[in-house]
């Protein structure tokens, strides 16, 4: 107590104080009454309840006032200062380039016997981006997944940049003076050997003629580990003659696929795509001009060997043994009345006699608009058989068309190659200059080539890497990319076009023709060498003219070989092929291998393409990897599960390889796909998979008996993409299918099925329809949608890597894709499932492929749980990603039912936490990185943004239409990446606030359905119902497949 | 008074006797005690630092070693990135998130024990809100790392707050994230001043007892000049009021808004009205466990046993057992409904948490949460120390297994097939959890070395009631002024 003096009260005092006051007073003693300070303190002091609020100096006025202060004061730390870089911009500007703008230059891509034409984009002389071209036959403006990242390669920084002679860094003069020293000495130049892939090229055939007038003695030789030598071997058995069949799948009605995988790995494949979901496209009104109203289906059977993706399209299909197909091509081709032609033994047991009548039907039925395609890698009978029966059923002509070979000197590779060991062995060779390719890897193992070549003196091989080739030769000479260098490619029909680079070398790397040159002692650059070969065989005054034209274009019109018409087949010679010998390796093994190119980095020549290697496989979804595809009663059989090691035991060779347990596999075969295993040849190339040419022998490149397998007990670890959890659709209907008769009889199928159906739009807690269809339609012109034919996808992933290539999109590596990380903002998922008639979906299943991008939602579930508005909706009706303002709580993607987000858990485009080529931060891959699109760091959320890029290009574009007047952006301007890339045009985008776009009609289609639509989620991307187009006469229970749930 | 070994124990002169005939059973404070043995058996423990068992030294040691390891994992972290842990897609949220509302349930027994049971003017709480408001604040601090770091730019998280900035940028306020911001910052602003408010008399109290001078400065300064008059008890009374009266509803606001995190969403297993209730009674479960693991060994060790008795332990226990029936009672809902419901993804998840890829940790959770609190009912298990521990230890488990099984079950195997996906959580994962574990553990001790654990005023003014109204004394109907005349005297 502090007022313990205290002060005696003055009565005077109080009365003064009293005087004043009004009103009735209340007081317990004097002190109260005169209020004096003495009485405030002892109250305060003893009885503080009774004293005012705690702080009666802080009011509420003032305490709002300080709070908004230090909030305000608490935000200046929202200044920062960001380091000052420097640009350069162009002093002198280029001819053309205006900085930002990009330039579309026509060239081709020269693969493996074909060609498929393209546009390349071009970002201040850089190339970053390939795209069909529209003219090309074998393009018609779509790409497959190898094109497309095939511009990887150019800036693989894995790639070759030195001469190098024996493993140390040398010059190419050194190289040039060693082989013209070779060449000079006596009997030099009887002993050079030249072997290169298959040539399509004119001028490099040209070259190599003058190579061996110069050099007599010289000889050629082709070799490709996948080659057609049996399409031309059947062709001859047949005909006489090697012939080259083209077919025109949009005039066929029934197609028999023979195992054959026309849809992926036959040259022309894109085209034969393009023509075949032409052929199989459903529709009740007409769309475009290109779809015209369409109610009819063409129907495919396949006989099947190996996991593909044409029988994954087919209506009909039964899984047997590659060796089977011949027996069962016999007992077709006697059932369809092919003279001379009597079956020299039974069925196969999987082919049900009843399927193979109502296939003869049905094929007799449609003579003229039927055909059958047999697989390149099947014997020379079935080819032969295959095209006795087209001449029977009236295709030959029609549906199929016979030219003369593409390839400019077709040489069968097998023998050609064989000549060269023989001839090597024979120490016949003093010089051998192997162009591209990399025979060491991929010879057959009976070979034995890598031996042979130590018995050459000089040996030389030009390719893009420093591969197991380069390392067994004397000389490593680094080759150019095909967009670094003039050349010319003939496409499937013969159709040649000039490769035209985009950019001039990146190392010292010369082209096979510059090399050549050199050797003929007629030096000169790549443009001179092709252009003066066109100037020779086109002698005119406008030459360049014609030269600027078919640059311009991408191709030289009138160049597709012209059609032959063979003399009658000789079908009664075709004999059953001869059972393969065994060679070495004593009794052999009960079960049969067959061989596969793979689905994306094909004979092993983009083993190092990171976007190839991260792409799922068309049907196992496996990245990084090849494995031993089995059925899954083998499997079972053998007492194995996916990722078991065995030892494959074939022919005296050993290969150990993980599993892997395929729906669909035929019983007792294994098939493996050749590319893996790779010892050299780049980082991405030397980790993954499993050496598939260990077993390839020369006799039986493709399929053989004899091959036994055992357990090692280890395990391998293999990764899918999701592939352990996409076997079924369980339960649930995701794609939704229907047979084309069901379907005509029912239309409304999609829409009757309660679970899909879009709840009416007022069904909403808040507001009426009318609010709803201003916020999500769009205020403005354009409300963006897209549609996703089920129907007509043949999951070929050309989609996935022209939307990796066109984004910006990182490769993280096998270790990230297993736990669940790869970044593709766009997949195909794939579903296996059953008609009713066959339950066990393991053995033969129906395949459903569905490409998911984002569906961009009008009711977005992802955009309100994010804390910072880092997902939000344009007017538009883009759901965008914001990645600056992105803090990384990944609740929009869980919130995402279709799961489209792709977080980066590490920094991914910096390499991390894999380096690998594919990171954007090595300087070589910085430069095919797409200026248009941010590349994305650490800890953000992105996603498929219906290619904004080229929405907002196009619109730039539109409003300078006119002199600025400005016009709306017309319907097909916009053409998203993986619509441009798709071959079957099932990616429509567009708006749908225009009535006669084409995605609006489209969405009209009663088979239009919204993927989980029950959620009212409202995708702007929708799917049209997947059918199949079954013979009742085969399946009559199948017809009743609608209902039916797959799982 | 039992044990004359534990540290602090001074012999006084007896001048209180239990009144046995009028307080049943056993009291709130057993022994035989005055102010001066309940400051000195309580402040000693901090003021004569050699006397600490070697228990505190052996637990505080494995606490430090788990700090460290947590401090590399979050270096790490922050290093490499949230690929170091083993989320994905469609699994997006794992071990950070499970962790967060693990922690963040633990603390709601504090809170609960320091605002509502005030409120309610239970004085059993008084011997243990001390440690349980500190229990809180640490179980909080836990908490708050995990959705700090588990945002892939962590850097950038402050743009969860609603700061003034040029760019005009709010949070967005449908975001139950940045609910979660709000709820959980008043959270640890309010349990701390809470703590803190309750703490500055008996910071005095040992500002008068320490005998060395920077001790006396130091609890000097925390005590923020408190001398005791009426007008600092009746202005630390109002405050203490008003905050409990603003804990009050944080005990039901911020577990609710944890649970909308998942409610809020579309995804089955998530998409739950149950979830704020269900989420409230499994914190008040989980928190009450954490109260009994740390006061049965603290009681122990400490020679505390007057003061948290078993009546304690008793009522601790019968709590957990109320609110594990609530959650036990959410868990059967949730499977009636998804099968009442007719949803076919809810019922898939459904089926997949029971016969799915995680079915063991589903069953374990019914084990430790749903059967083995049934225990409970028996009195004798509820008077048995080391039953109630193990029990204790059980629900915790429980508790994160609960997390577990809504985060990371529902995410992998929701709508689509096609993306269905597995979780495991990498050493980094586990280095985390137990790092923060290793955190709690070291932050409570030290708290109970430095600062004292047991509300050395309230047990005092507790015992001045128990001498002077025995008849309320525990009964706490309170028809007295919650009075703090004894303490008030001694101060």
């Amino acid at each position: 107590m502090q007022n313990n003096e205290h002060k005696r009260l003055d009565l005077k005092e109080v009365r003064a104080k009293l005087e004043g006051k009004r009103g009735p007073q209340y007081w317990r003693c004097l002190e109260e009454l005169a209020e004096t300070e003495e009485f405030q303190e002892f109250l305060l002091d003893e009885f503080p309840q009774q004293a005012r609020g705690l702080m009666p100096e802080m009011d509420r006025r003032k305490f709002l006032m300080l709070s908004a202060a230090s909030l305000a004061l608490a935000g200046l730390s929202g200044c920062r200062f960001l380091p000052a870089r420097k640009i350069v911009p162009y002093v002198q500007r280029p001819d053309e380039i205006i900085p930002g703008k990009p330039l579309f230059y026509a060239s081709v891509h020269p693969f493996n016997g074909d060609a498929i034409g393209i546009i390349v984009t071009s970002h201040e002389g850089r190339p970053t981006k390939i795209e069909g071209n529209p003219d090309h036959p074998a393009s018609l403006g779509a790409t497959d997944a190898i094109t497309q990242a095939s511009i990887l390669n150019l800036y693989d920084p894995d790639r070759a940049q030195n001469v190098t002679n024996l493993g140390q860094i040398s010059t190419w003069d050194d190289f040039l003076k060693a082989a013209r020293d070779t060449l000079a000495r006596p009997g030099g130049g009887a002993g050079l050997r030249i072997l290169t892939g298959n040539v399509t090229s004119p001028t490099l055939a040209d070259q190599i003629a003058t190579l061996t007038g110069r050099y007599p003695g010289t000889k050629w030789h082709q070799y490709e580990p996948v080659n057609r030598d049996n399409v031309y071997a059947g062709t001859r058995l047949l005909f006489g003659a090697p012939l080259n069949p083209v077919y025109r799948f949009d005039r066929a009605n029934v197609i028999l696929s023979l195992d054959s995988n026309f849809l992926l790995s036959m040259p022309g494949h894109v085209r034969y795509a393009h023509d075949f979901g032409n052929a199989r496209r459903v529709r009740s009104k007409a769309v475009s001009t290109n779809q015209p109203a369409h109610n009819t289906m063409n129907r495919l059977y396949a006989i099947d060997s190996m996991p593909n993706i044409t029988g994954a399209m087919a209506d009909h299909r039964i899984p047997v043994r590659a060796s089977e197909v011949e027996a069962v091509a016999f007992a077709l081709a006697q059932q369809l009345g092919v003279a001379g032609v009597t079956a020299p033994g039974p069925l196969p047991a999987s082919v049900p006699p009843q399927w193979l009548s109502g296939l003869v039907q049905d094929l007799q039925a449609n003579r003229g608009a039927c055909v059958v395609v047999p697989g390149d890698h099947q014997s020379p009978a079935v080819h032969a058989l295959a095209h006795a029966m087209n001449a029977a059923l009236g295709a030959a002509g029609t549906t199929v068309v016979y030219t003369d070979p593409v390839e400019i000197s077709p040489a069968d590779n097998m023998a050609s190659l064989r000549d060269l060991v023989n001839d090597m062995q024979a120490g016949k060779v003093t010089m051998l200059l192997i162009i591209g390719g990399n025979p060491v890897y991929d010879a057959p193992v009976d070979l034995n080539f890598k031996d042979q070549l130590t018995k050459v003196p000089l040996t030389a091989h030009l390719g893009l890497f420093d591969d197991e080739t380069s390392a067994r030769c004397r000389w490593h000479l680094p080759e150019t990319h095909y967009l670094e260098a003039w050349s010319d490619a003939r496409a499937f029909d013969g159709t040649t076009s000039i490769v035209q680079p985009l950019i001039a070398p990146l190392y010292d790397n010369r082209s096979a023709h510059e090399v050549l040159s050199e050797l003929t002692d007629t030096p000169g650059t790549s443009l001179d060498i092709v252009q003066g070969y066109w100037r020779r065989t086109r002698p005119s005054p406008t030459f360049d003219a014609f030269w600027e034209k078919v640059v311009h274009d991408g191709l030289i019109p009138g160049t597709a070989l012209p059609a032959r018409t063979p003399a009658a087949g000789r079908a009664a010679a075709i004999t059953p092929s001869p059972p393969s010998p065994s060679i070495g390796g004593g009794a052999g093994g009960e079960y049969e291998i067959a061989f596969m190119p793979d689905p994306t980095i094909w004979d092993g020549r983009f083993a190092n393409n990171g976007w190839l290697q991260e792409l799922p496989k068309t049907l196992s979804r496996l990245v990084w990897d090849n494995a031993a595809f089995m059925s899954f009663a083998t499997a079972e059989a053998l007492h194995l599960t996916t990722e078991d090691m065995v030892a494959l035991n074939y022919r005296g060779q050993t290969l150990p390889v993980a599993v892997y347990a395929m729906p669909g596999h035929p019983d007792n075969a294994v098939t493996i796909s050749l590319g893996y295993g790779r010892e050299r040849g780049g980082r991405n190339a030397e980790e993954a998979g499993f050496n598939a040419y260990a077993l390839r022998t020369s006799d039986a490149p493709w399929f053989g008996p004899g091959l036994s397998i055992t357990k090692t007990g280890g395990r391998y670890f293999l990764v899918g993409s999701h592939m352990r959890n996409s076997i079924n659709m369980a339960g649930r209907d995701p794609v939704q299918h229907a047979t084309l008769q069901d379907f005509i009889k029912n239309p409304d199928f999609v829409r009757n099925d309660a679970e899909v159906h879009d709840p009416p739009l007022d069904e909403s807690f808040y507001g009426d329809a009318h609010t709803h269809e201003h916020k999500y339609e769009g205020f403005g012109t354009y409300a963006w949608g897209m549609s996703i034919d089920n129907n007509v996808c043949i999951g070929c992933n050309a989609c996935v890597v022209a939307c990796q290539a066109e984004n910006n999109i990182p490769v993280v590596g096998k270790d990230q894709v297993s736990r669940g990380r790869e970044m593709h903002w766009l997949r195909i998922d794939r579903y296996f499932g059953t008609g009713r008639s066959n339950t066990d979906y393991l053995a033969n299943p129906r395949t459903y492929f569905q490409p998911i991008p984002c569906m961009h939602c009008e009711l977005a579930p992802c955009e309100p749980v994010c804390p910072v508005a880092a997902t939000v909706h344009s007017a538009e009706g883009l759901n965008m990603m914001v990645y600056n303002r992105c803090v990384g709580t990944r609740y929009c993607s869980n919130n995402c039912p279709y799961k489209v987000r792709r977080f980066n858990f590490y920094k991914y485009a910096a390499g991390q936490p894999n380096r690998m080529p594919g990171n954007f931060d090595l300087p070589t891959i910085q430069l095919v990185a797409n200026p248009e699109v941010t590349i994305r760091g650490r800890g953000v959320m992105e996603k498929c943004s219906y290619c904004v890029q080229r929405i907002d290009m196009a619109r730039i574009e539109a409003k300078k239409a006119d002199d600025g007047a400005g016009r709306e952006i017309q319907d097909g301007e916009v053409l998203t990446a993986c619509q441009q890339a798709c071959p079957t045009n099932a990616i429509v985008f567009g708006n749908i606030k225009d009535a006669n776009s084409q995605v609006k009609k489209l969405k009209d289609e009663p088979q239009d359905y919204s993927l989980l639509g029950e959620l009212n989620t409202r995708p702007r991307t929708t799917y049209l119902a997947k059918f199949t187009n079954p013979n009742t006469a085969i399946d009559p229970a199948d017809s009743a497949e609608a209902e039916e749930v797959a799982s | 008074m039992t044990d004359d070994q534990t540290p602090g124990r001074v012999k006084e002169p007896v001048i209180y006797q239990p009144a046995g005939a009028v307080v049943t059973e056993t009291p709130l404070i057993t022994g035989e005690h005055n102010y001066q043995t309940i400051d000195n058996t309580i402040g000693n423990v901090v003021l004569n630092q050699r006397g600490h068992p070697a228990q505190w030294f052996m637990v505080f040691g494995v606490a430090f070693l788990w700090v460290n390891i947590m401090l590399v994992a979050f270096c790490w972290l922050l290093y490499k990135g949230v690929g170091i842990w083993g989320i994905n897609i469609p699994v997006g949220w794992g071990f950070a998130i499970i962790n967060f509302v693990w922690w963040i349930g633990i603390g709601h027994a504090g809170t609960l024990i320091s605002a509502i049971l005030l409120l309610l003017r239970q004085q059993w709480r008084n011997s243990i809100n001390r440690f349980a408001e500190a229990m809180t604040l640490f179980a909080v601090m836990c908490a708050g790392l995990f959705p700090l770091l588990h945002t892939g730019r962590p850097w950038v998280a402050y743009w969860l707050f609603p700061y003034p900035n040029v760019l005009s940028m709010w949070p967005q306020f449908r975001s139950p994230l940045v609910w979660d911001v709000f709820a959980v910052s008043t959270y640890i602003t309010v349990s701390a001043l809470f703590w803190y408010l309750g703490l500055v008399p008996d910071f005095a109290t040992m500002r008068d007892k320490a005998r060395a001078k920077p001790i006396k400065m130091l609890f000097g300064m925390l005590a923020m000049g408190w001398r005791g008059s009426a007008q600092h008890w009746w202005r630390y009374e109002t405050a203490y009021l008003i905050l409990a009266g603003l804990s009050t509803p944080l005990v039901l606001s911020v577990h609710s808004v944890v649970s909308l995190d998942f409610a809020v969403s579309i995804i089955p297993g998530w998409h739950a009205t149950i979830f704020p209730p269900y989420f409230v009674a499994g914190a008040v479960y989980a928190g009450f466990a954490m109260v009994i693991l740390l006061a049965i060994p603290i009681r122990a060790w400490y020679g505390l046993k007057d003061f948290i008795t078993m009546k304690h332990l008793d009522w601790c226990a019968k709590i957990m057992l109320a609110t594990g029936l609530v959650v036990f009672y959410g868990y059967l809902t949730e499977a009636f409904y998804a099968w009442y419901g007719g949803d076919r993804y809810e019922f898939a998840i459904m089926h997949d948490r029971w016969f799915g890829a995680y079915w063991p940790s589903y069953w374990l959770l019914i084990l430790c949460n749903g059967l083995t609190p049934q225990l409970l009912w028996s009195k004798k298990v509820r008077y048995n120390v080391p039953a109630l521990f193990i029990i204790s230890l059980i629900v915790s488990l429980g508790m994160w297994l609960e997390r577990f099984e809504i985060v990371v079950q529902s995410l992998h195997h929701e709508y689509m097939p096609s993306y269905w996906g597995m979780y495991y959580g990498t050493i980094w994962d586990y280095a985390t959890f137990f790092g923060t574990l290793g955190f709690f553990t070291f932050m409570m001790f030290l708290f109970v070395r430095y600062v004292p654990m047991i509300n050395m005023f309230e047990m005092k003014d507790l015992l001045n009631r128990i001498t002077h109204f025995p008849r309320h004394a525990h009964e706490g109907d309170g028809h007295e002024e919650p009075g703090l005349g004894a303490a008030k005297e001694h101060a």
